[in-house]
């Protein structure tokens, strides 16, 4: 069973930007706000005009932690460990949407004019078409897909392994990170370790058929070993580096890591 | 000079419990919001810390090192020094029901406070047992990869989080029932600040 494509956090980012033309109002919500929090656990805080997590020093205590369990995580990644996976008859049709807006805002991407750009630590930076992606050899995983707000699906992804494309350009495998950006301005990174993991692949099919436009056509990262939100679609260019790009949802307080 | 009934170390840990508990429920409360697991249960803004959904992230992430450091050395001294086995043990489960007979028909004595009933030894292993079994499902549910077989142990990731969630109630239930008690008998609160109940004996 599928569930409602979310209504929660990865919608706001568009209506957060449309109400700071309001920003009267938004000031009066918030004394408001304030007044109602009167009876929160966090009152102690707010009495100094501050939430506890919005406190400066709270914040940096608690982004230095979350620096401290993306090296804790980092530890815990073994590269030969497998996620479970599963048959056929248990994947989800269609996979469950989620992105930083609502499914009806996605803009489908031209797969003919589609071409992925290459940077950083790579030996042949030449872009790729998709019909030259399409000509590798292609693997399929079942496995499962967890998001960071809570649910999970399990889905069948099929497409190059992302280890044996960084080896077919020359990318430096000893670097830090690779980094992604995509067709509707999503960014997102992670570690070498995870990305030359057996089951991350550049995904271009889905349940045996190309990957619809609101799941990544014509191309995303699927790794089992990372959360949902972790894994970007449209992705338009791939970068290797040494140098932290962080990325949408970690520049705004998620962990980076965010391995599983 | 007497042995207290709460040493320091007791009581330090104690309340470090109480804070790390107060920081792992209200995150987790806020983190349970983005995707709840019964419709009706849900938790006001007013109740969780974290603000949200990244912040109350933080804060468990960060809270968990607190609790089981705490935790894990409140268990090593509780071992090391005979303590659990001192105040905890045993429960036989025949004084166990005369005790909550006792308590039913409101005749439940506590002249002497230092030691446990049946009912408070039971009371504080089953919430010990729980808040094991927090952790486990707490990690299968932050590593179902590299602790694939932790969540397998729940059915699944949802699993975990139901076991997690379950787990928590009961605590919450406990403290509610602790704290409740304490007020009551407000000696045994004095002994957690200062070391013994005091007053009369």
């Amino acid at each position: 069973m599928t569930k409602p494509p979310s209504a929660s956090r990865f919608r706001p980012a568009r209506r957060l930007a449309s109400l700071s033309d309001h920003g009267g109002l938004v000031a009066e919500i918030d004394r408001r706000r304030l007044l109602r929090g009167g009876f929160s656990l966090g009152a102690l805080a707010m009495l100094t005009g501050c939430d506890v997590t919005d406190d400066d020093a709270v914040q940096r205590g608690l982004r230095a932690v979350s620096g401290w369990n993306d090296r804790v995580q980092a530890a815990l990644f073994r590269p030969d460990k497998l996620a479970p996976t599963y048959d056929r008859a248990q994947v989800v049709r269609p996979p469950r949407f989620n992105a930083y807006y609502g499914i009806e805002d996605v803009e489908p991407v031209d797969g003919a004019a589609w071409r992925l750009e290459l940077a950083g630590l790579i030996g042949d930076r030449r872009p790729w078409t998709l019909r030259e992606i399409n000509a590798l050899p292609a693997q399929t995983w079942i496995y499962r897909h967890v998001c960071v707000e809570g649910w999970d699906y399990i889905g069948q992804w099929s497409g190059p392994n992302f280890r044996l494309f960084l080896e077919r350009i020359g990318a430096d495998l000893t670097a830090k990170y690779v980094a992604f950006r995509c067709a509707d301005g999503y960014t997102g990174s992670i570690d070498m370790p995870s990305a030359l993991h057996p089951q991350t692949i550049l995904a271009t099919g889905y349940a045996d058929e190309p990957i619809a436009d609101p799941f990544g056509y014509p191309l995303r990262l699927r790794t089992a070993v990372k959360l949902g939100f972790k894994n970007p679609k449209w992705i338009t260019a791939i970068e290797v580096t040494n140098s932290y790009p962080g990325g949408y949802w970690e520049d705004r307080g998620f962990n980076w890591f965010s391995g599983l | 000079m007497t042995r207290q009934m709460h040493p320091p170390a007791i009581r330090i840990m104690h309340w470090l419990n109480a804070l790390a508990m107060l920081v792992m429920v209200t995150s987790g409360w806020k983190i349970y919001e983005d995707e709840p697991l019964f419709g009706t249960v849900r938790f006001p803004d007013a109740i969780t810390l974290g603000g949200e959904a990244q912040g109350a992230l933080q804060w468990h992430y960060a809270g968990m090192w607190l609790m089981v450091a705490n935790g894990l050395a409140y268990v090593v001294y509780g071992l090391a020094t005979g303590r659990f086995r001192r105040l905890l043990l045993p429960i036989r489960p025949g004084e166990l029901l005369a005790t909550v007979r006792d308590a039913l028909r409101l005749r439940l004595g506590h002249d002497d406070l230092t030691r446990y009933n049946p009912v408070q030894k039971a009371m504080y292993v089953g919430v010990l047992a729980i808040g094991f079994v927090q952790v486990i499902s707490g990690l299968a549910i932050w590593k179902p990869v590299q602790f694939a077989e932790l969540t397998w142990l729940f059915g699944d990731f949802q699993g975990a989080r139901i076991a997690h969630f379950l787990g928590m109630t009961a605590i919450v239930l406990f403290v509610f029932v602790h704290a409740t008690l304490a007020l009551i008998v407000p000696q045994t609160l004095r002994a957690m600040l200062t070391g013994n109940p005091g007053g009369t004996r």
